[in-house]
C-alpha cells in the first residue's frame, strides 16, 4: 500500500459524491435523494408524497430542508424527496435548520387546516402518518378559525375502494401508483386550487351537486367512459398517507392498535407476496401488503388482499363427517371414528382395485409432500396428481426439467433485467399478477421488450408496452416455431443474456407446445420459467404428488432413485410402486369406470377439471371417496368421509413460488385445534399402519428434505422422466365439433372457492363478455354489446358480445364467467365451437 | 438610462397604420426583411446575436433569451420545438393581445427566425382561450405567411421548413407558467412539472422545447434588423431595449405605451395624460398583481428588472395598475388574493390552502370581522408559502399582501379598530340578556 498523501481525506467510492447533512459528513451513491440519505443517517425528515417507489412528485411540501451548493446557500429551503445527492453539499433538515424547521411547521399547520376532525372515528387513526407527523412536526393548536372545505363523503370510487375526499392530502400517491406501477385508468386528480380531488368522472359529478349515482354505476366507469378496472387498487389504499382511501371491507371494523400482525404469505397465485395479516380475537380482519424487493417489493393484488373471508365461513367443517349409512346424509363424529372409516375403507380398496389421490394446487410444500408419501406408501401407488386443471403427458416431462430450479435460473429481478421476455400461453395480469407489475416496471424502467404470444391485445399486452404475436387457440406451437423465419428481431432478441421466456399453465392444453418452447430456449439460448396460476403447484410438483415423480424430481421408473428414497424412508426395499401411476384424468377414468375403488380428494373444484362431467361422475362412482376439505364442495358432496383441515392463517408451512423460492409462514391464529392436511395424513397413515413422520410441519419439511437429498444422491436419468405415455382416455373429454376456435383462460377474480365471502372484491372482477373479431362478429349477425352464444353439443354459455382484435373465427370466453367452461360446453382453450348471436 | 426618445416606438410603431395586420401591409413596413437576413446565416449565429442584444425575456422573469436558446442541444435526434406563451393572465397585463392583434405578423416573423436558431420545425402559439377574437386573426395571418411561402417547406428557398400551430388554452393563469403550459398543450390538466428536467431537455412530448413570450418572440426580427448596438442604444446595461407597458387604472389615458426599459412612472404617467381627474396616486404595481406593490414614494424608480428589485418589487409583466386615493389597500389586496385561490392549481400544500386561509381572512377584515392577531396571521401565512411553494404563483399570491401590509399597516389595523368595538357592543348585549 502506498501511503495516501491526504490521510484525513475519506475516499469517495467511483459513483458516490461527498456531502454534508446536520454537520455530518456523509458518502451518498450519486442520484440518492436527500430524503435518503438524510434517513439513512437516521434523521427522518416528514413527508406525504414521497414513496421509494413511486417517481418524485414534489407536491406537498413537508419534506423541506435547507441546501447550500457550492458555498452559496440556495434562497429557498429544498424539497428532499426531489433534490439529489451532489459533491460538497451542506444539507440542514429540521435538526439543525430552525428555516427548515419553520417549513415544516408552516406545511403541517396548512396541510390542517382542511382536515377534518375524523381521527376517532377514522380507520387510519392510530397508524396515520398525518397523525404521527403532525405530533412530531406541527403546532399544538391552529390558527385557523375560518370555514373547512367540505365534500360528501364517502364516495364509493369501486366497490371495494371507498374515498373521503376532505380527508385526502393530495399527496397523489393513489393516482400516481396508478397510472406509473398498475397502469390502470383508476383514479385521477381533478379541478383545482382547494377543490383538488381525488376522483372519478363520476366523483365530479357528484361534487357539482348533482344527485348522487348509485354507487355501482359510479364505480363501473372512468372519465374515459371505460369500465374502471384495477387488480391493484388495494394498494392505493395501504400507502395513501391518510385514511382518504378505505376499503369497504375493513372499513369501521377495528382500530389499528386492536391488532395483532403476523407476517404471512399469499395463498392465491404463485407470485408468493409476502403479506401481513393482522387479526383481532382470533379473526383475520385485513391483509395488507409485506415488503419483500425481491418478490411483491410492496405490493399485491387485490385478490390477496382481500379474499381471506373463506376461511372465517360460517359453513366451515370444523368436526370430521361420516355419512350415515341409514340417511345418506353426512354426519359429524370423533376423529378417532372417522379415521378409523377411512382407514378401513382405504386399506381395503389399496388391497382391491387400488385408491388414488387428487391433492389440488393449493397445498403448502409440507402438505403435499405428506400427501405425495401417503399415496406411496399408504395407498402403495404412484396415482397422485397435483393438477386439477388441464394438463398433459408432454407437461408432465417438462415439469420434471423444472423441479429443483431455483431464483438463480430465472427470478422477478431477472424479469426485470432481460431485455426481451415471451410470454407464451400466459395471461401475467390475470394469472400472476407480480410477475405482471414486474414485466410492466421492465418494459417502462428498463425497455424490455415485452412480447406475448396469444390472440387478442389484453390489457397484459397494452400495460407492458407489449407486442401481440397473434394466432389460433392451438397454434401457439406454430407459432413458436415460426420465430425464426417471420420474427427475426424476435429471434435475435431471445438470443440475447438474459432473455426470458414464461410459460402458463394454459400450455398444457396446446398439444406440442413444451417441446416447442425447449426447441426455442435451446436455440436462441432464452432461459424457460413455468409460472402456475396457483399457489401450491410448484410445491406440489416438487413433494412429487404427480404420477411419474418422486419427491425431489426423480421418475418413479428410476430404481436407483426409488431404492434410494426407500432408505430415506426406512422401508423393506423394492416396496414402492414402480410403474408410472394415473394422472388426474387418468385418476378419474378409472375410478368412473370401476378400476379404481377409492380416491383421496384435497381442496378441490370439479368445475376446474379438464372434463367436469367425468370428475363427478367418477366421484359418484368411486366406492369411496375421502375428502379433506374446509368448507362444504362438490367433493364433500360426494365424500364418505369429510376430513376437516386447517387454512394458511391456522398453520404453518411454506409455498414455493414460481422461481423455486421458499415462502416460509408460521402459524398466524394460533389455537384453532385446526389441523393441517399433513397432520391429518399422518394419522390416517398410522390407522394403516403406515408412518409418514409428517405430524407437524416442521416434521414434515425436515422428512421432505432428507427424501430430496436421498434422491440427488443418484444420477438422474437424463432422458426426462421416463413417462409410459398414457393411454388418456378421451372418451368424455370433447373437442366440439363447431366450426370457430375457442380461446379461453381464468381471470383473477372470479368465482374461485377461495374469494367466497368477499362481494366488495367480486365487484371489481372484469365482466365476463364473449369477445371476437369484427369480422367474426358480422358472419354471424352479432352486434357488440347484445348477447352472443357459444356452444358445442355439450351445451352452451351466452354472454355480451365484445369486440377486440382476435383472429378471425376465433372466440374467446374467461373460462369462468362464472359458468366454468369446461362444464358448460366440455371443451378449453384451443376447442372447437359454434357461435351465434342473441340467447339461441 | 439611454437617450433614444422615449416615445420612439419599435415594437408598437405599425400599431396605427390601417389594417397593420395584414400580411401586405406589414411586407410595406419592413415586414418579413429579417427573415431573409437571418435565413442565409447559420443558426448559432442568431443565436449569438441574441445573446448580445442581451434581449431578456418579457414574459416576467427577464431571463436572457440568447442563452435560454443557448440550452437547446445542437442536434436534432429528437425534435425540436418552440413554445410561444401567449397565454397573458397576469392581473393587469395586456400587451400581447394587443400586439397579436394589431401586427401578428411580427409574432410570427419572430417565430421563424428563433425557430431557425433553434433548429426546431414546429412552433406552438399557446394562446389564452379567452381572447376569440385573437385567435380568429392569429389564424388568419397564420394562413397568410403558409400562403406568401413565410411558413411550411423550405421557407423563401432557404431549406428551412416551419410548422406553426396556433393552440387556443381553456382558461387556467396556471397554463401561462411554462411547463403547466407544455402539460395543458399535451391534453392534460394544467399543472407546473417537476425540473429537472429542464423544457430545454425534456419540454413537450418529452423533446427539447424553448418557450418564449410573445412580446420576447416579437422583438427579435428588430434585432435582426437593426443589430445589437442599436438595440443597446435603448434600455439600461443589464436590461436593454424597449418594453410595453400596460398602463391602466385611475390615468387619464390608460393604455399600451411603449419606452425603453428605466423608464419611470413619473414619465410613463406623463405619458399617459397623469392621474384620472388629477386625484393623488396611492399605490401601484410595476409588473402585476404578483409584482409588491409600490406607492408615491416610487414614482422615480426606474423600471427595468435591476431597478424594481433593487426597490424591493420586481419588474414582471410591466403591467402598471395605477390605483388613486379612493381605493382601500386591504380591499384591494383581498380582490388580488380571491383571483390567485381561485387560480391556483392545487398541486402544493402552500399555495393549495394558504390561498384559501389567506382570501378568508381578508375577506372576514375586510367585512370588519377582522383582529389585529389576523394581520400577524396573514403575514405568518405568507412567509409559509414564499418560497415554500412548487411554482413562483404561490410566491406572487403573497406578494400584494406583504407589501400592502408594508406601506399600509394602517388600513388594516383601522378595519380591525371597528371590528373592535362592535365586539366590545355585542358583548355588552349579551351581558344585559
Ligand atoms: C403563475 C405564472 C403565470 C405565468 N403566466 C405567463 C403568461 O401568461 N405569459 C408569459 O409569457 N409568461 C408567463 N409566465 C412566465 C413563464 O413561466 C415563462 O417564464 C415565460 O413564458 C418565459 O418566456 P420569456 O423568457 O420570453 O419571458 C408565468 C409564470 C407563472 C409562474
Ligand atoms: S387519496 Fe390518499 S393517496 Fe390519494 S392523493 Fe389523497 S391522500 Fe394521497
Ligand atoms: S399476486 Fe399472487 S401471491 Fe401476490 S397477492 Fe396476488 S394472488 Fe397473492
Ligand atoms: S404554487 Fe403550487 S398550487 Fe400554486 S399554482 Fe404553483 S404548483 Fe400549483
Ligand atoms: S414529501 Fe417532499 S414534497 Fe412531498
Amino acid at each position: 500500500m502506498t501511503m495516501a498523501p491526504e490521510e484525513t481525506e475519506t475516499e469517495v467510492p467511483e459513483g458516490h459524491v461527498k456531502l454534508i447533512v446536520d454537520g455530518e459528513e456523509v458518502i451518498a451513491p450519486k442520484g440518492e435523494l436527500l430524503i435518503r440519505t438524510a434517513e439513512r443517517l437516521g434523521t427522518v425528515i416528514p413527508r406525504f408524497c414521497d414513496h421509494p417507489l413511486l417517481d418524485p412528485a414534489g407536491a406537498c411540501r413537508q419534506c423541506l430542508v435547507e441546501v447550500e451548493m457550492g458555498g452559496r446557500p440556495m434562497p429557498k429551503p429544498q424539497a428532499s424527496c426531489t433534490m439529489t445527492v451532489a459533491d460538497g453539499m451542506v444539507v440542514k433538515t429540521q435538526r439543525t435548520s430552525p428555516v427548515a424547521d419553520k417549513a415544516q411547521q408552516g406545511v403541517m399547520e396548512l396541510l390542517l387546516i382542511n382536515h377534518p376532525l375524523d381521527c376517532p372515528v377514522c380507520d387510519k387513526g392510530g397508524e396515520c402518518p398525518l397523525q404521527n407527523q403532525a405530533m412530531a412536526h406541527g403546532r399544538a393548536s391552529s390558527r385557523f378559525v375560518d370555514t373547512k372545505r367540505t365534500f360528501p363523503k364517502p364516495l364509493p370510487i369501486s366497490s371495494q375502494v371507498l374515498l373521503d375526499r376532505e380527508r385526502c392530502v393530495l399527496c397523489q400517491r393513489c393516482t400516481r401508483f396508478s397510472a406509473q406501477i398498475a397502469g390502470d385508468p383508476f383514479i385521477e386528480l381533478l379541478e383545482r386550487g382547494v377543490h383538488q380531488q381525488v376522483g372519478t368522472a363520476e366523483t365530479a359529478a357528484v361534487f357539482s351537486g348533482t344527485p348522487a349515482p348509485e354507487p355501482s354505476d359510479m364505480a363501473s366507469k372512468t372519465s374515459s367512459g371505460a369500465p374502471f378496472q384495477s387488480y391493484f387498487s388495494g394498494n392505493t389504499i395501504q400507502i395513501c398517507p391518510v385514511g382518504a382511501l378505505t376499503s369497504a371491507a375493513y372499513r369501521f371494523r377495528s382500530r389499528p392498535f386492536d391488532l395483532v400482525s403476523s407476517p404471512s404469505v399469499c395463498e392465491h397465485c404463485s407470485s408468493g407476496c409476502a403479506e401481513r395479516t393482522d387479526f383481532r380475537r382470533g379473526k383475520v380482519m385485513r391483509r395488507l401488503a409485506g415488503d419483500d424487493p425481491d418478490v411483491n417489493e410492496e405490493w399485491i393484488c387485490d385478490k390477496g388482499r382481500f379474499a381471506f373471508r373463506y376461511a372465517a365461513a360460517s359453513d366451515r367443517i370444523r368436526k370430521p363427517l361420516v355419512r350415515d349409512a341409514k340417511t345418506g346424509e353426512l354426519v359429524e363424529t370423533s376423529w378417532t371414528e372417522a379415521l378409523r372409516v377411512a382407514a378401513d375403507a382405504l386399506s381395503k380398496a389399496r388391497d382391491a382395485r387400488g385408491a388414488a389421490v387428487l391433492t389440488g394446487g393449493r397445498l403448502t410444500v409440507e402438505d403435499a409432500y405428506a400427501y405425495s408419501k401417503f399415496a406411496r406408501i399408504a395407498l402403495r401407488t404412484n396415482d397422485i396428481d397435483f393438477r386439477a386443471r388441464a394438463h398433459s403427458a408432454e407437461e408432465l416431462d417438462f415439469l420434471a426439467g423444472v423441479v429443483g430450479t431455483t431464483p438463480d435460473h430465472v427470478s422477478f429481478a431477472a424479469i426485470e433485467r432481460a431485455p426481451t421476455v415471451l410470454c407464451v400461453a400466459i395471461e401475467p395480469e390475470d394469472e400472476a399478477p407480480i410477475v405482471f407489475l414486474r414485466l410492466r416496471k421492465a418494459a417502462l424502467k428498463h425497455s424490455t421488450k415485452v412480447v406475448h404470444v396469444g390472440q387478442w391485445t389484453t390489457s397484459s399486452v397494452r400495460k407492458t408496452n407489449g407486442e401481440l404475436l397473434a394466432c389460433e387457440p392451438g397454434g401457439e406451437a406454430a407459432a413458436l416455431d415460426g420465430i425464426a423465419q417471420h420474427a427475426k428481431d424476435l429471434d435475435a432478441g431471445l438470443a440475447e443474456a438474459g432473455a426470458v421466456i414464461l410459460l402458463g399453465e394454459r400450455a398444457a392444453e396446446v398439444v406440442g407446445l413444451f417441446s416447442a418452447v425447449q426447441r426455442l430456449a435451446e436455440r436462441t439460448g432464452a432461459k424457460v420459467a413455468w409460472i402456475p396460476r396457483r399457489a401450491g403447484e410448484r410445491g406440489a410438483l416438487e413433494a412429487g404428488a404427480a404420477p411419474t415423480l418422486l419427491p425431489g424430481g426423480a421418475a418413479v421408473s428410476d430404481a436407483d432413485a426409488r431404492a434410494a428414497l426407500e432408505s430415506a424412508w426406512r422401508l423393506d426395499a423394492g416396496v414402492l410402486p414402480s410403474s408410472p401411476g394415473r394422472d388426474t384424468t387418468g385418476i378419474l377414468w378409472a375410478a368412473a369406470t370401476g378400476d379404481l375403488d377409492a380416491l383421496v380428494v384435497g381442496g378441490i373444484d370439479p368445475d376446474d377439471l379438464p372434463d367436469p362431467a367425468l370428475a363427478r361422475k367418477a366421484l359418484a362412482a368411486a366406492g369411496f371417496v375421502l375428502s379433506m376439505e374446509m368448507r362444504p364442495s362438490a367433493v364433500t358432496e360426494h365424500a364418505d368421509v369429510v376430513l376437516p383441515i386447517a387454512t394458511v392463517d391456522e398453520k404453518s408451512g411454506r409455498f414455493l413460488n414460481w422461481e423455486g423460492r421458499p415462502r416460509p409462514f408460521t402459524v398466524t391464529l394460533e389455537g384453532t385445534n385446526a389441523l393441517p392436511d399433513c397432520r391429518v395424513l399422518d394419522t390416517l397413515a398410522v390407522e394403516m399402519d403406515a408412518d409418514l413422520f409428517t405430524q407437524t410441519p416442521q416434521a414434515s419439511f425436515a422428512d421432505f428434505e432428507r427424501a430430496v437429498s436421498a434422491g440427488r444422491s443418484v444420477v438422474r436419468e437424463t432422458n426426462g422422466s421416463g413417462t409410459a405415455e398414457h393411454s388418456r382416455p378421451h372418451a368424455g373429454e370433447s373437442n366440439g365439433n363447431g366450426k370457430l376456435k375457442l380461446a379461453t383462460w381464468r381471470q383473477l377474480i372470479d368465482e374461485g372457492s377461495l374469494q367466497a365471502g368477499e362481494p366488495h372484491l367480486a365487484g371489481t372482477a372484469r365482466t365476463a363478455v364473449v369477445r371476437l373479431s369484427a369480422a367474426t362478429a358480422r358472419d354471424h349477425g352479432i352486434e357488440p354489446g347484445e348477447h352472443a352464444t357459444v356452444s358445442t353439443e355439450r351445451g352452451e354459455l351466452t354472454l355480451p358480445a365484445e369486440i377486440a382484435d382476435l383472429p378471425d373465427g376465433v372466440v374467446w370466453v374467461p373460462a369462468r364467467s362464472p359458468v366454468s367452461i369446461r362444464t358448460a360446453l366440455g371443451v378449453g382453450h384451443g376447442g372447437a365451437v359454434s357461435l351465434s348471436g342473441g340467447t339461441a | 438610462m439611454s437617450t433614444a426618445d422615449p416615445v420612439t416606438p419599435v415594437l408598437t410603431k405599425r400599431w396605427l397604420s390601417p389594417n397593420s395586420w395584414r400580411l401586405s401591409v406589414y411586407e410595406q413596413l419592413e415586414g418579413y426583411t429579417a427573415v431573409k437576413k437571418a435565413l442565409s446565416k447559420p443558426p448559432e449565429q442568431i443565436v449569438a446575436l441574441v445573446k448580445d442584444a442581451g434581449l431578456r425575456g418579457r414574459g416576467g422573469a427577464g431571463f436572457p433569451a440568447g442563452v435560454k436558446w443557448s440550452f437547446m442541444p445542437q442536434n436534432e435526434e429528437k425534435r425540436h420545438y418552440l413554445v410561444i406563451n401567449a397565454d397573458e393572465g397576469e392581473p393587469g397585463t395586456c400587451k400581447d393581445i394587443p400586439l397579436m392583434m394589431a401586427d401578428p405578423h411580427s409574432l410570427i416573423e419572430g417565430c421563424v427566425i428563433a425557430a431557425y436558431a433553434m433548429r426546431s420545425h414546429h412552433c406552438f402559439i399557446y394562446v389564452r382561450g379567452e381572447v376569440l377574437h385573437c385567435i380568429r386573426r392569429l389564424h388568419a395571418a397564420v394562413r397568410e405567411a403558409y400562403d406568401a411561402g413565410y411558413l411550411g417547406k423550405d421557407i423563401l428557398g432557404s431549406g428551412f421548413d416551419l410548422d406553426i400551430t396556433v393552440h387556443a388554452g381553456a382558461g387556467a393563469y396556471i397554463c401561462g407558467e411554462e411547463t403547466a403550459l407544455l402539460d395543458s398543450l399535451e391534453g392534460r390538466r394544467g399543472q407546473p412539472r417537476l425540473k429537472p428536467p429542464f423544457p430545454a431537455a425534456a419540454g413537450l412530448y418529452a423533446a427539447p422545447t424553448t418557450v418564449n413570450n410573445v412580446e420576447t418572440i416579437a422583438t427579435v426580427p428588430f434585432i435582426v434588423n437593426g443589430g445589437s448596438d442599436w438595440f443597446r442604444e435603448m434600455g439600461t446595461e443589464k436590461s436593454p431595449g424597449p418594453k410595453i407597458f400596460s398602463i391602466s387604472g385611475h390615468v387619464e389615458r390608460p393604455g399600451q405605451y411603449e419606452a425603453p426599459l428605466g423608464t419611470t412612472l413619473r414619465e410613463l404617467l406623463e405619458l399617459a395624460g397623469g392621474m384620472k381627474d388629477g386625484v393623488p396616486l396611492k399605490f401601484w404595481t410595476p409588473g402585476g398583481s404578483s409584482t409588491p406593490m409600490f406607492t408615491a414614494e416610487h414614482l422615480d424608480v426606474p423600471l427595468d428588472f435591476e431597478g424594481a428589485a433593487e426597490a424591493g418589487s420586481m419588474l414582471g409583466t410591466t403591467a402598471v395598475m395605477v390605483f388613486n386615493e379612493t381605493v382601500s389597500v386591504p380591499w384591494a389586496v383581498m380582490k388580488w388574493t380571491q383571483f390567485y385561490e381561485h387560480e391556483s392549481c392545487g398541486k402544493c400544500t402552500p399555495c393549495r390552502e394558504g390561498t384559501y386561509w389567506l382570501a378568508q381572512v381578508l375577506e372576514r377584515m375586510v367585512e370588519g370581522k377582522g383582529t389585529e392577531e389576523d394581520i400577524d396571521t396573514l403575514l405568518d401565512v405568507c412567509d409559509n408559502i414564499l418560497g415554500r411553494s412548487f411554482c413562483a404563483l404561490g410566491d406572487g399570491a403573497v406578494s400584494p399582501i406583504t407589501s400592502g401590509i408594508q406601506y399600509f399597516r394602517d388600513e388594516f389595523l383601522a378595519l380591525c379598530e371597528t371590528n373592535k368595538s362592535k365586539q366590545s357592543e355585542s358583548a355588552l348585549v349579551g351581558a344585559q340578556a
